[in-house]
């Protein structure tokens, strides 16, 4: 606590402090404004830079040109294709998981009571194990002779079905691993909305469905809205679904982008594939963000 | 009664849900038991083999020692930075404040595997040799603008009047830090130490691109699992989960503790 040892120093003259040239807000934000642009901003420079070299060569800086670019656009070039893909996954991840999230997101805030606390940590901690090790793991569980293909057959069945290495199973490991992504933003959001308005509507004689429409949704928007653009936009950049259980069934964007880079040795092919989808994804985080009031979400809890 | 009825379809939807969500976990923990080297279910015969080549090997000791060392310095420079980052985020009302609260998101939000491309990317154009010290500085600009929401999250629940206050009666501003300012946000300083060793530990797509040669416990892990595998990877996998549930309990125990102690 505020200790009272500070009533010691009353006495102290109050020095007179040489005017400043930043506010106390920007020199604490000076650290992490630096850090950023060290690490987030100037990397993003160096892939601009790339992108503009010529094709598979390093020159970065120091050639100009657009062929990276206009390669991508090429009708021949299924770039695009690997683009649809991860659009398409990122959209059905953020609809499948909205309905999964909303109904764990409402038990948060107002039936699980003293438990809530505990849940939520059961739904965190998935996040401090690596995506790797749990993909792993439901590999184990659908692989043959695996824990659900061995279960049934000890059952006396058939046998589970071959799941894996399909696009389908691609889908199921980006919701598996993007839910905590969505329900947090969305238990956040939800305990926005204030308790007294809706029993008060109940009172003045509303029905269930008229109040979740009228009164839930919308003030809870400001939280699902952002759980749905981080869960997108992390589902558009995920790669470790369908490398380890979609056994490359289908490429996604974000793995065209390694293999520019990796197998191809392409550095300039594969940053100009990332400027495009950084564009993308800055574009409509931007936007989503311009949208949200941070310090009604984080702060009024 | 309906309303009984809803919540108890929550209850077990939520039940379900934690239950699949823990499911791989198990799976793999039931792998790194099994005596043979190929994983077949049910087990036929269980044994501890696995566990303790993990445990005897240098190579992994070694790569342990690097996650260790990484998720230790990523913690201690991403709690400094982010203390001073929440005040400016949460506390001051400053001119930049609404886009610097926009552009901290943005990293949380941005790829992870591009992002770690394009820091090799970086690393490579100014001549820089990756290896576990430039992972630490790419796990930081990731885990930075996490943690500094997450102590944000406490700095908005502080009165700043107590930190005028401490200035009125005669504080310097280093005297209001130490003794009022800091005390007071302890709990999200503490959660915020806890998310960023956790997230380093687990962190994989920027290990993997700005580790260079150095290898960690994710990284090892995922080349074992796209080529020759052996059981040592649920093994080691288990492990580095169940360090992280330990460290999470002993963290959240403290906290409790320390909370308790300084109500009373």
């Amino acid at each position: 606590m505020a200790d009272l040892t500070i009533v010691q120093h009353a006495e102290a003259p109050r020095e007179e402090r040489p005017a400043r040239r930043l506010s106390a807000g920007a020199l604490c934000a000076l650290p992490v404004i630096g850090l950023l642009a060290l690490g987030f901003a100037a990397p993003l420079v160096a892939i601009l830079g790339y992108s503009v070299a010529t094709p598979r060569s390093f020159d970065v800086f120091r050639s100009f040109t657009l062929e990276n670019f206009a390669a991508l656009f090429d009708p021949t070039n299924t770039v695009w294709l690997s683009f649809l893909w991860s659009c398409g996954f990122a959209l059905l991840t953020v609809a499948l998981l909205a309905v999964i999230a909303y109904p764990i997101a409402y038990g948060l805030n107002r039936v699980f009571g003293r438990a809530s606390a505990f849940i939520s940590v059961l739904f965190v901690f998935p996040l401090f194990v690596s995506e790797n090790v749990r993909l792993y793991g439901w590999v184990l569980f659908y692989i043959k002779n695996g824990v659900l293909d061995g279960t049934l057959k000890w059952l006396g069945l058939n046998g589970g079905p071959e799941v894996l290495y399909t696009p389908g199973i691609t889908l199921f490991g980006m919701l598996y691993t993007y839910l905590p992504f969505m329900l947090f933003p969305m238990t956040l959001g939800l305990a926005l909305v204030p308790r007294d308005l809706v029993d008060a509507a109940r009172d003045l004689g509303a029905g269930r469905l008229f109040i979740w429409r009228e009164i839930e949704l919308p003030l809870a928007m400001p939280g699902i809205l952002i759980g749905m653009l981080l869960t997108f936009v992390l589902a558009i950049g995920a790669t470790a679904e369908a490398k380890i259980l979609g056994g490359q069934s289908i490429i996604v964007i974000s793995h065209d982008i390694e293999i520019a880079f990796t197998y191809s040795q392409n550095w300039p092919a594969g940053s100009a594939l990332a400027v495009l989808v950084t564009f993308f994804i800055g574009a409509l985080t931007l936007f989503a963000l311009s949208k949200l009031d941070l310090d009604r979400m984080l702060g009024r809890r | 009664m309906t309303h009984r009825r809803t919540h108890a379809l929550i209850w077990i939807w939520t039940l379900f849900v934690v239950a699949v969500v823990y499911l791989p976990i198990a799976c793999g923990a039931l792998a790194s038991f099994n005596k043979s080297r190929y994983f077949g279910f049910p087990v036929k015969a269980y044994a501890t083999d696995w566990w303790e080549k993990t445990l005897d090997s240098i190579e992994i000791g070694m790569i342990v020692r690097n996650s260790i060392l990484i998720a230790l310095l990523v913690t201690v420079l991403s709690v400094l930075i982010a203390t001073f980052g929440a005040l400016a985020f949460a506390r001051y009302d400053w001119k930049g404040r609404r886009l610097y609260q926009k552009l901290i998101m943005l990293p949380i939000f941005f790829p992870q595997p591009v992002l770690g491309l394009a820091m090799l990317l970086g690393f490579s154009a100014v001549g820089i040799q990756t290896s576990w010290m430039t992972a630490v500085f790419a796990h930081l600009v990731w885990v930075v603008p996490v943690v500094t929401l997450v102590i944000a999250i406490q700095v908005y629940g502080f009165d700043p009047s107590l930190e005028e206050a401490a200035i009125d009666l005669g504080c310097s501003r280093l005297q209001v830090l130490r003794e009022v300012t800091l005390p007071l946000l302890w709990p999200g300083i503490w959660s915020g130490m806890l998310f960023a060793f956790l997230l380093s530990w687990s962190n994989f797509p920027l290990s993997l691109y700005t580790a260079g040669a150095d290898s960690t416990i994710p990284k090892w892990l995922y080349a074992k699992m796209v080529a020759g595998y052996t059981p040592m990877v649920p093994a080691l996998g288990t492990m580095a989960t169940l360090g992280a549930a330990a460290l999470l309990l002993t963290g959240g125990l403290v906290g409790i503790l320390v909370r308790r102690r300084t109500a009373s």
